[in-house]
């Protein structure tokens, strides 16, 4: 059956740097999340104009 | 109760009484589904929690629809191949969006004003989370879960939890990763959920101090 009959995926490139060593696909994934992290910070938030700025809780 | 009686004047005589005016007491419908939020949340950093809850929503939905067809059909069906990625990538995103708001929260300081619970909550559902990812990938019923389980299976024996169950275990494993975990998940997510209400959304430090001030506003009237 296509799936079970399949080898595993194969073995990813990593970025090797004395001890520490990272696969390219994981490295993408951190890079894209702080990215994400620093843009949602600096970007901004649609809306947000004439809104509540009380800081009531409710 | 009447609906004129307000939650301070019903006197509970039964429990279901009591946790209903506790419950009440706790968390008005206001504070429950409130139509506004404080102006800080206007912010991209406070969308991750609830993406988060999105991803979820999808994991259940996808993982539902695997569940009732089987892996005959997610492995050789075209339409399953569709739903077993949509599955795939919706944990993706899930711990994406999680860590994110993780890294937010933390450099928040969010457990700041009465918030532990929240805080506690929400490390449980990470962790849980893992598990349950673990799990799911030692269910796919290929040569990748027979590998990802045989190499767990020596992890966790190292600590010793192998004795309760084993990752090798596929009849195991499926419930744990169908019922038990899911179960566990959704109930703390919950939680999670209504101490965020409780408690309301976490200030910046900076504005920190305005929160302070309407509490204080809040137990004086």
């Amino acid at each position: 059956m296509l799936g079970i009959t399949d080898p595993p995926v194969a073995t990813p490139t990593f970025i090797e740097w004395g001890w520490f060593s990272i696969s390219i696909p994981n490295l993408i994934v951190i890079g894209v999340m702080v990215l994400l992290f620093a843009l949602a910070f600096v970007l901004p938030f649609p809306g947000s104009h004439g809104k509540d700025s009380t800081g009531d809780e409710s | 109760m009447s609906t004129e009686q307000s939650v301070e004047e019903f006197v509970p005589t039964t429990w279901t009484g009591k946790i209903r005016k506790s419950a009440q007491r706790a968390l008005p419908y206001d504070k429950l589904m409130p139509e506004t939020q404080p102006a800080y949340v206007a912010s991209w950093i406070y969308v991750f929690g609830v993406l988060t809850i999105a991803a979820l929503a999808m994991i259940i939905v996808s993982g539902t629809i695997l569940s009732i067809e089987g892996p005959t059909w997610w492995h050789e069906s075209s339409t399953g191949h569709f739903v077993n990625s949509l599955h795939f990538w919706s944990v993706q995103l899930f711990f994406l969006f999680m860590v994110i708001h993780l890294w937010g929260k933390f450099w928040m300081a969010a457990w700041r004003g009465n918030r532990a619970r929240t805080w506690i909550t929400g490390v449980i559902a990470f962790v849980i989370s893992i598990a349950a990812g673990l799990s799911g990938y030692a269910v796919q019923t290929n040569f990748d879960s027979q590998w990802v389980a045989f190499e767990a299976k020596d992890g966790l024996n190292a600590t010793g939890v192998g004795a309760y169950f084993s990752v090798t275990n596929l009849g195991q494993m499926l419930m744990v990763h169908i019922f038990l975990l899911p179960a566990v998940i959704a109930i703390i997510v919950v939680a999670h959920v209504l101490f965020v209400r409780l408690r309301g959304v976490v200030p910046p430090i900076d504005a920190a101090l305005v929160e302070e001030r309407n509490r204080v506003e809040e137990m004086q009237s």
